[in-house]
């Protein structure tokens, strides 16, 4: 702990052209002086930065840090003395105990380990469905659109019975509010719309139950308004993320030819490859905790009321915590990442998510022995810092026919 | 190396038997993590302790084997 802390004043908005895998540079230097950085929220509210690994990690299992929403302050925006709302009734992420069991609790026992493996042959067909019609249209692609944002789209949509007609515009609606570009009246409409769909199915499903997880809800003492929030955290969550993980994980192993080897010539690293691109590539970057109390953190002292920003991408390459953490290793031992969060909130859906990149990954490699980027490397089109998720727009690859 | 999980803490993330599958389970109810087996057979320690630390909730704990669970 220095006398001058370095102090970071506005949240990086880009990462180092031609290094899109990696945080941006100048959180990755906040981490090399301090694992914990004072930081100044826009408007001059003064508020903390977590770069370090053990240091997130702590935050993030202790109840004196609330993620409630009206807490919140936007980490680059100045909104004045605008407060946020409270999360509306079902979006649990952003909400503390008891509420948050109150909605996490029923969807425990859907999540299992044992549950989403047994999605495993569905995930394969799916996943070869769709590199059947990559195959078919080819010798080229946009493997955002043809492969890494379906798979999980049907697999989320099939697990809640979003019926299959109305995918793809609901698909529409959630990118359109996640991609960190759109403007606030599209946002709004797409927002709209998406609650209105969503009030629209849980009605549906209260009516003519079916074999989901959604229709298995309508049987707790859950309010339709409760279990529109609670679908909408869902959907939003398993479609975003691992879409991006899908496409930017590709593109990270064509760009690191010798780790796409590796897990092309032995399948048994699949379980690895896939811990090791969560870590690298930690697609959900930050997330917030404002403090309740006075808390001690790394030798200062968070006062109450203060926000705390996480960011999950630099511990997850904090190299006291990982060896040579900017190095993508398939076969990297110490796991242990951060990318599904930590504590009460560790993400619902992390065993869904393993599945389906588990598979996905290596049968679009053995699909593709050629597959390769169809465009230079820094012509894909990334996503901008401003949106929750980070990832690409479109990944082109081509191939041998 | 005895186990115990405190499943009031339990979020039921399933990183225990990601990681240690032949140690824990989880509830097909509730999602709850369960122990297999409560005192483990040395060549699974290792997973199991990294359980413990990999657990989000902390709610798995380990003592001496024969301490009685309370």
């Amino acid at each position: 702990m220095g006398e001058f802390p370095h102090t970071v004043t506005t949240m990086p908005t880009a990462r180092r052209s031609g290094c899109p895998f990696d945080p941006p540079a100048e959180l990755v230097d906040a981490r090399r002086h301090s694992p914990i950085s004072p930081y100044t929220f826009p408007g001059g509210k003064p508020g903390w930065l977590i770069t370090g690994f053990d240091l997130v990690r702590s935050v993030l299992a202790d109840s004196r840090f609330s993620s409630r929403k009206e807490l919140m302050l936007h980490p680059t925006i100045d909104y004045g003395d605008m407060q946020a709302p409270p999360a509306p009734p079902g979006e649990f992420l952003l909400m503390d105990e008891p509420q948050h069991s109150r909605y996490r609790k029923p969807l425990m026992g859907k999540f299992t380990v044992r549950r989403m493996r047994l999605l495993t042959e569905r995930v394969e067909q799916i996943t070869a469905d769709h590199l059947d019609a990559m195959e078919e249209a080819g010798p080229s692609a946009d493997l955002v659109t043809a492969f890494a944002k379906p798979i999980p789209a049907i697999m989320i949509c099939e697990l809640l019975g979003v019926p299959y007609q109305d995918r793809g515009s609901f698909q529409e609606q959630v990118d359109s509010f996640m991609n960190g570009e759109t403007s606030d009246e599209d946002l709004l409409a797409a927002y709209t719309a998406t609650q209105d769909y969503l009030a629209e199915l849980v009605a549906a499903k209260r009516a003519n139950p079916t074999d989901d997880v959604l229709s298995d809800l309508t049987d707790s003492d859950l309010t339709d308004e409760e279990l529109r929030g609670i679908a909408l955290i869902l959907l939003a969550a398993g479609l975003d993320t691992t879409a991006n993980m899908l496409a930017l994980g590709t593109f990270a192993l064509l760009r690191n030819p010798e780790q796409l080897a590796a897990l092309r010539t032995d399948p048994a690293l699949a379980d690895r490859a896939v811990e090791e691109l969560l870590r690298y590539l930690s697609v959900a970057k930050t997330f917030m905790r404002t403090a309740l109390e006075d808390v001690e953190v790394g030798g200062r002292t968070i006062e109450a009321g203060s926000r705390v920003i996480l960011s999950y991408n630099t511990a997850n390459r904090d190299p006291e915590r990982f060896a040579d953490p900017h190095v993508l290793d398939l076969r990297r031992q110490d796991g242990g990442h951060l990318a599904f969060g930590h504590g009460i909130h560790q993400c619902l859906g992390q065993q869904l998510a393993r599945v389906e990149m588990k598979v996905a990954f290596p049968a679009l490699l053995d699909r593709f022995p050629t597959l390769r980027l169809a465009v230079p490397p820094e012509e894909v089109a990334l996503r901008p810092e401003t949106a929750d998720v980070y990832g690409v727009k479109s990944l082109p690859v081509t191939w041998d026919a | 190396m005895r186990i115990t999980v405190d499943t009031e803490r339990c979020v039921g993330s399933g990183m225990c038997v990601l990681t240690a599958g032949e140690v824990f389970d989880q509830r097909e109810e509730d999602g709850k993590a369960i122990v297999l087996r409560p005192e483990p057979p040395a060549d699974t320690r290792g997973s199991v302790r990294e359980a413990v630390d990999l657990c989000p909730a902390a709610a798995i704990a380990l003592s001496a084997p024969g301490t009685p669970v309370l």
